[in-house]
């Protein structure tokens, strides 16, 4: 079959593609969105008939394919590490059901957050859940492994998880196409016993869980990702999942012969390990984010064998590199040329032309003259408003939480009391914040700056899009206070009149600021010229 | 042969462009490729950068190693700069000398050529005015892809062949000028 260059993310795609998928799951998120975008343009995946449309929140995408593979067939399904927080429960307890038709779920972690606010690793997630995790180190091992990830998990009946970092994702690199697999055909389930976690159930299920444990260790031990490179000396690498790839520039580059254990696969190999740990006598962990399995090889009382990241041989957080790892290998570091000081940074901005400017300039307008001026904020480009020239924004933790901020200050009397949050964010779990506020009457001022789409990663269709008037208005929000107002400089004065108007209102109110992502507007005209 | 290049630029500049023009270039050659993109939120007129590495032989690091990029290769002057660190000791800036000003304390211009001449073995190309001799401005990455072809490694009928693949789409007049363009910038930096 034919060599194609790919990122990590479209190898996975194409992997899921030729495994026989029948849907990919999504919602979008920095390093993972490639993944469903590929599919989505995929004319293979059309012909197939795999479903592919964006989901509202990691959650829903989670058990959409959960739902999939009850009824037999195969399903993928991606996020990014934070999104397996807002799907966590339902990956944990998939653990407990375990699953019918293959189910992979792809999990994009960002360390050193390149576009995310923290850099957990999932791997802590697949222990946690007690499930198969694979890391692949590149772009055909990660085709490779979403073939294999799917036999296991039909071989198991577990979900697998298949966990990746920013710098594979978004990494190209020539990938050669494998076997092509037919879709499974419809098959649903018929054991109830294994479905319905009622206490009962699910103490059967965990305990066969646990049971299964040596049984994921032996395909560890097996897998077709470990590596061992032959070296000499006392001193050698285990090196985790993409840390290999550093580890052996540096052998590579400075001709160097030590030995290096290549593991892809948990749960832990383990007599592969031990094995390997009794015939050195100092070793180098390297894993990519958390100190995961450094922290469980040493164990409680540290044995002193082993160097990593916490002991400050590597850095305790942060992305490997190259250079990390040399230094860890003791390579003095190379002589290089500072950044001259005359570079200036560029931080990033909002578009010109971008309808949140006006939202961020209308609002510093409104509060000018209240005691207090704080705006919960949210996930999104107009986060961008924390930055100058706007400085309007207090706020930003996890998705949603503007609103339920907003609604627990204004509980503890903090007035007025303003989110400010994107469309997409609102229907990915602003709504039930907003049910919260209403069936308690708190007094917030909730602006939806609505530009039709989920700009920050991309521009993918935004769930509630023409709806969300309809949908405030089904949770409660009294009809009078969802205002709509249009966000451009000729309506600015109007704009600030409405902010305020709705702020002095003791109760939850709803503006929907609407104007279409100026980006969106450029590829459609685009679009439409070609 | 092994060869390593940072690619620099500002969102939007086209150098994910460039990047897949060398990378189809350097697979039609039988070489191994890996290339590094920035995505996500440097793109919002932010710095972008782009790792590419060819080799004869398997390429493990996604990342070029601090002091190992035999090329800089930027579209944007102050650009050029920011990747210092990655240069190797006899490694070379191909710099076009348009700046992007998006922010009110960009430097002054002449003190950042000044600093390029310093630190670094380098060429300048005035990407701006070629691109539009050529006939479209759009062409300006190519025109830098043009001047920077004898420092990538790879015969420059090959990226021509890569130039024409990536742009085959989009008609056979775009093809030309993209052609064109890199001929423009491989002349005027060769002399
Ligand atoms: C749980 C979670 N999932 C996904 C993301 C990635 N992400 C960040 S912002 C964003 C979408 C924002 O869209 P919207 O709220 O419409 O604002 P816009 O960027 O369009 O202004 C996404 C998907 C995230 N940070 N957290």
């Amino acid at each position: 079959m034919n060599n194609q260059l790919l990122l990590g993310a479209e190898a996975i795609a194409l992997g899921a593609i030729d495994a026989g998928i029948s849907g990919v799951y999504a919602y979008p998120g920095t390093p993972s969105t490639e993944i469903t975008e590929y599919i989505q343009r995929s004319n293979d995946a059309q012909a197939q008939r795999i479903r592919s449309k964006w989901s509202v929140n990691e959650k829903t995408a989670y058990e959409a394919a959960l739902g999939m593979s009850y009824a037999g067939r195969r399903s993928l399904v991606c996020m990014k590490h934070v999104g397996l927080n807002v799907a966590a429960d339902a990956f944990i307890n998939s653990a407990i059901t375990g699953v019918n038709g293959g189910l992979v779920v792809v999990v994009a972690d960002d360390p050193s957050m390149h576009s995310s606010q923290n850099e957990q690793d999932s791997r802590v997630y697949g222990k946690f859940a007690f499930l198969p995790v694979i890391e692949p180190s590149n772009q055909q091992e990660a085709y490779n492994a979403v073939h294999y990830a799917f036999e296991l998990s039909e071989r198991v009946h577990l979900p697998v998880m298949l966990r990746i970092t920013t710098r594979l994702s978004h990494s190209r690199a020539i990938v050669v196409q494998d076997t092509v697999r037919l879709q499974n055909e419809l098959h649903p389930e018929v054991d109830k016993n294994k479905w319905v976690l009622l206490p009962a159930n699910a103490r059967l299920n965990y305990a066969r869980l646990l049971d299964m444990q040596k049984q994921l260790v032996s395909f560890s031990e097996a897998s077709p990702f470990t590596r061992r490179i032959d070296g000499e000396g006392s001193f050698a690498v285990v090196a985790f999942g993409i840390a290999f790839n550093y580890v052996m520039e540096i052998l590579q580059t400075n001709g160097l012969n030590i030995p290096v254990l290549k593991i892809s696969q948990y749960p832990l190999p383990e007599k592969l390990i031990k094995e390997f740990f009794d015939a050195y006598d100092t070793i180098l962990i390297a894993e990519e984010g958390y100190p995961v399995y450094e922290e469980l090889l040493r164990g409680y009382f540290d044995n002193k064998k082993i160097a990593g990241r916490l002991d400050g041989t590597l850095p305790r957080i942060g992305e490997l590199s190259p250079n990390s790892i040399a230094a860890a290998l003791g390579i003095p570091s190379p002589e290089i040329r500072p950044i001259p000081d005359i570079v200036a940074n560029r931080p990033p901005e909002l578009c010109k032309g971008c309808g949140h400017r006006d939202v961020f300039e209308a609002l510093n307008r409104a509060l000018e003259g209240y005691e207090y001026k704080h705006v919960f904020a949210d996930i999104g480009c107009y986060t961008l408003g924390a930055l100058p020239p706007f400085n309007s924004v207090n706020s930003c933790v996890d998705m949603g939480a503007s609103v339920t901020m907003a609604k627990g200050a204004a509980d503890a009397g903090l007035h007025p009391a303003i989110a400010v949050i994107g469309d997409s964010t609102f229907t990915h779990s602003g709504i039930t914040g907003l049910l919260d506020a209403v069936n308690d009457e708190s007094s917030v001022t909730i602006i939806i700056s609505d530009n039709s789409t989920t700009a920050m990663t991309g521009g993918q269709d935004s769930g509630g899009t023409d709806r969300l008037f309809t949908i405030c208005k089904g949770v409660g929000v009294e009809e009078h206070h969802i205002r709509t107002i249009v966000p451009l400089k000729k309506n600015f004065e109007n704009n600030v009149a409405v902010l305020k108007e709705e702020f002095d209102y003791q109760g939850v109110s709803v503006i929907l600021a609407c104007r279409e992502c100026i980006q969106v507007v450029g590829r459609k005209k685009k679009q439409k010229k070609a | 042969m092994n060869n390593n290049i940072i690619l620099a630029g500002v969102g939007g500049q086209g150098i994910l462009t460039i990047a897949a023009i060398i990378d189809l270039a350097a697979m039609k050659s039988g070489l191994k490729v890996k290339q590094a993109e920035v995505h996500g939120m440097s793109q919002r007129g932010g710095a972008v950068e782009s790792h590419v590495r060819i080799s004869d032989r398997e390429i493990y690091s996604d990342l070029i190693p601090l002091g190992e990029a035999d090329l800089i290769l930027s579209v944007e002057p102050m650009e050029s700069l920011r990747y210092l660190p990655f240069l190797s000791r006899d490694g070379i800036i191909v710099t076009s000398t348009e700046p992007f000003e998006n922010i009110s304390n960009y430097p002054n211009l002449d003190e950042i050529k000044r600093t390029i001449n310093r630190v670094a073995k380098s060429i300048f190309v005035d990407a701006g005015t070629l691109a539009r001799d050529v006939g479209n401005v759009k062409t300006y990455n190519i025109v830098m892809l043009g001047a920077a072809s004898p420092y990538i490694g790879i015969a420059k009928e090959r990226l021509e062949e890569g130039i024409e693949t990536l742009f085959q789409r989009k008609g056979k007049e775009l093809v030309d000028i993209n052609v064109k363009a890199f001929r423009k910038g491989l002349e005027t930096a060769g002399t």
